[in-house]
């Protein structure tokens, strides 16, 4: 500690920074933007959650909306509306809004472990066709009529089929402990071919009414939203989301790469294919509700990580967060911007989230020097 | 997870000098059915520095990756701390033997202080890492990098990158440390940095072995010098004996000649043009 080894170069020692007691302890301003932005999360989804209840065309006014959620829970404040409003409100409205908020959550967590495991930003459940392989296996249930688990069946194909495209990708795409993004990605677009032919497949065999339901599998919708469905989506979003800030310390230490993580200590293959099954549970639970949402797993940890830095222990319960307050938000557009029309929900994360998709895999060529 | 761990682990006692610490017995390796390493025997005890030197292919980074458990051996053994390597945990080894690798790369912009924390993660599982504030700001400051803590690191050059991940390594306060080529994308300065600071933890009492290709660094620094050739080793004894003009000219397949600095007598070693 004493021995300073040499002068050093001076442009690499701005000021002199001894073993003062202001560096022990990390900078207050790092825990206090995290803080904040968990805060800052967490205003904007109350907010927007009440907007939601109040946007559509029966008019509501949010201190209304605010008047019957403290009703509901025992709270006398303010005058709640009148029964046709509080249907709409509770019956249409707010199952919706809950589904969203359990999609966007999944989704957003499920982004931040897919790219912790593979050490890779551009891992996200829609790109490498887990989404796609989810929803091939709902629709499949769909067409062919079958329910061997009743109303758990479409969640239950969604998962195996999610389960069974992320093994593939991973087993295809890893080589000396990297992912090799050009290997990912192109995985990705054979699975999202073939699923996309199968689809297209079973899209011609089907009937009008299974016509609808595929439509809505593919282009990715909250419409369909009942309460029944947020009680099955419910404990598998919830459950997943609780679970992934356990692997937040092990997500940190595979970013050094797979041996530097297990000279530490991590058992890496073993919490690889936890964190992977954590994912497909997160990603099959929200396809099997609102079909294919893409991109909103790609994007959200990116933002976040501008905001509050790459640890996981802040990265994963805040992208599960950012994803649950933007998603409301982009599905209030969805249903209001257009209105009475609405623009399914998966076309316009697509459209806002390609672009950014394609910004950063110029931004990774580019610091990799291109892929030969 | 410190809750799962019902059963504490220990950390490993202080090693006396000459104890021997890692230890190949008879080790062979084979990729591709091409055998790479040929029943070596190695043993490094406390307190030492030892060399691993060798011309392109010999098998010097397969050899430390045997002896670190990253390569399946096809025979012999590797006892660490006593132990073979496969009936340690990955944390009880963890907290025995550091690791630099020779290639460092880290995903996402994580900030120099970040990286050399991660090193403390064996810890975690022993006291909660109680000391670890205190020990990343002493092997930031020991390697150079404490003034660009909250830098990020794809910001820094490669020589800076290189010393935070031995910081990393240095925090995690193993009595074993492997090195493999630490020096490669160093600055003349930097290379002592580093060579120092291994010379120091060996006189600390912890087991150094350390992959270099330049054989005067070797020579300078190290104990006992190890050179393979083909995947066997050659020679094994301190650098006055095994820096050897005839010995080194056949391994390396090239002229060499050993000469005496002027001052220190220090064996120089330079090929003959």
């Amino acid at each position: 500690m004493l021995s300073k080894v040499g002068p050093g170069p001076d442009v690499e020692r701005p000021v002199d920074v001894g073993p003062g007691p202001a560096l022990v302890a990390r900078p207050p301003t790092h825990w206090a933007r995290s803080g904040a932005l968990l805060v800052v999360l967490a205003i904007a989804l109350v907010v927007l959650v009440v907007a939601a209840g109040a946007s559509g065309a029966f008019q509501l006014s949010p201190g209304e909306v605010l008047a019957s959620i403290l009703h509901r829970i025992g709270l006398d404040w303010g005058t709640p509306p009148d029964a046709l409003g509080e249907d709409v409100l509770w019956e249409i409205r707010f199952p919706r809004v809950a589904l969203t908020v359990l999609v966007g959550g999944s989704l957003g967590c499920a982004g931040a472990l897919m790219q912790g495991t593979f050490s890779n930003p551009l891992a996200e459940p829609g790109i490498i066709g887990v989404s796609s392989g989810a929803a091939l296996g709902a629709v499949l249930i769909i067409v062919s009529g079958l329910a061997p688990f009743g109303t758990w069946s479409i969640t239950a194909a969604a998962f195996v089929g999610g389960v069974t495209t992320v093994f593939v990708v991973y087993s295809a795409s890893r080589q000396n402990g990297r992912t090799e993004v050009i290997t990912m990605v192109l995985t990705g677009i054979a699975l999202n071919a073939l699923t996309g032919a199968v689809l297209g497949l079973l899209t011609y065999f089907s009937d009008d009414s299974q016509l609808r339901s595929i439509t809505f599998w593919s282009l990715g919708s909250m419409a369909q939203a009942t309460w029944p469905k947020v009680a099955v989506v419910a404990p598998l979003a919830i459950g997943g989301m609780l679970l992934a800030p356990t692997f937040s310390r092990r997500l940190d230490l595979l970013a050094l790469g797979d041996r530097p993580a297990r000279h530490l200590g991590v058992d890496v293959e073993r919490t690889r294919r936890l964190v992977l099954l954590l994912v497909a549970v997160l990603t099959a639970s929200a396809v099997a509700v609102s079909g294919q949402v893409l991109f909103v797993g790609l994007v959200i940890p990116h933002l976040v990580r501008m905001a509050a830095g790459p640890g996981h222990r802040i990265l994963v319960p805040a992208s599960g967060l950012a994803g649950a307050t933007i998603l409301v938000g982009a599905d209030l557009a969805a249903r209001t911007v257009a209105a009475p029309a609405e623009i399914p929900l998966g076309v316009l994360t697509a459209l806002v989230g390609s672009p950014f998709f394609f910004w950063q895999l110029r931004r990774m060529r580019s610091r990799q020097g291109g892929w030969a | 997870m410190a809750l799962r761990s019902a059963r504490r682990l220990g950390a490993p006692g202080r090693a006396s000098v000459g104890e021997v610490l890692v230890a190949a017995r008879g080790v062979g390796v084979e990729l591709g059915g091409q055998p790479i390493l040929d029943s070596v025997d190695l043993s490094v005890a406390a307190g030492e520095v030892v060399a691993l030197v060798g011309p392109n292919g010999a098998g010097k980074s397969t050899l430390l990756g045997a002896l670190t458990g990253d390569v399946a051996l096809a025979a012999g053994a590797v006892l660490v701390c006593g132990r073979a390597l496969g009936e340690w945990s990955g944390v009880e080894l963890a907290l025995r033997r550091s690791v630099l690798p020779q290639q460092v790369t880290v995903t996402f912009p994580f900030s120099v202080r970040d990286v050399v924390e991660m090193g403390r993660a064996p810890w975690v599982h022993v006291d909660g890492d109680a000391r670890g504030g205190e020990v990343v700001e002493r092997v930031m400051v020991e390697c150079d990098v404490a003034s660009m803590a909250e830098r990020q690191l794809p910001t820094l050059s490669g020589g800076e990158r290189a010393r935070v991940a031995l910081a990393r390594v240095l925090a995690q306060e193993a009595p074993i440390l492997f090195l493999d080529e630490p020096t490669a994308a160093l600055d003349l300065h930097h290379q002592e940095l580093v060579l120092g600071l291994a010379r120091a933890r060996a006189s600390a009492g912890v087991a150094v072995v350390v992959v270099l290709h330049d054989l005067a660094l070797a020579g300078a620094h190290a104990d006992r010098i190890v050179v393979l050739s083909h995947g066997r080793v050659v020679a094994d004894g301190p650098p006055a004996e095994v820096l050897d003009e005839d010995l080194l000219s056949a391994v390396y397949q090239h002229p060499i000649e050993v000469v005496p600095h002027p001052r220190t007598a220090a064996p120089l070693v330079m090929p003959r043009r």
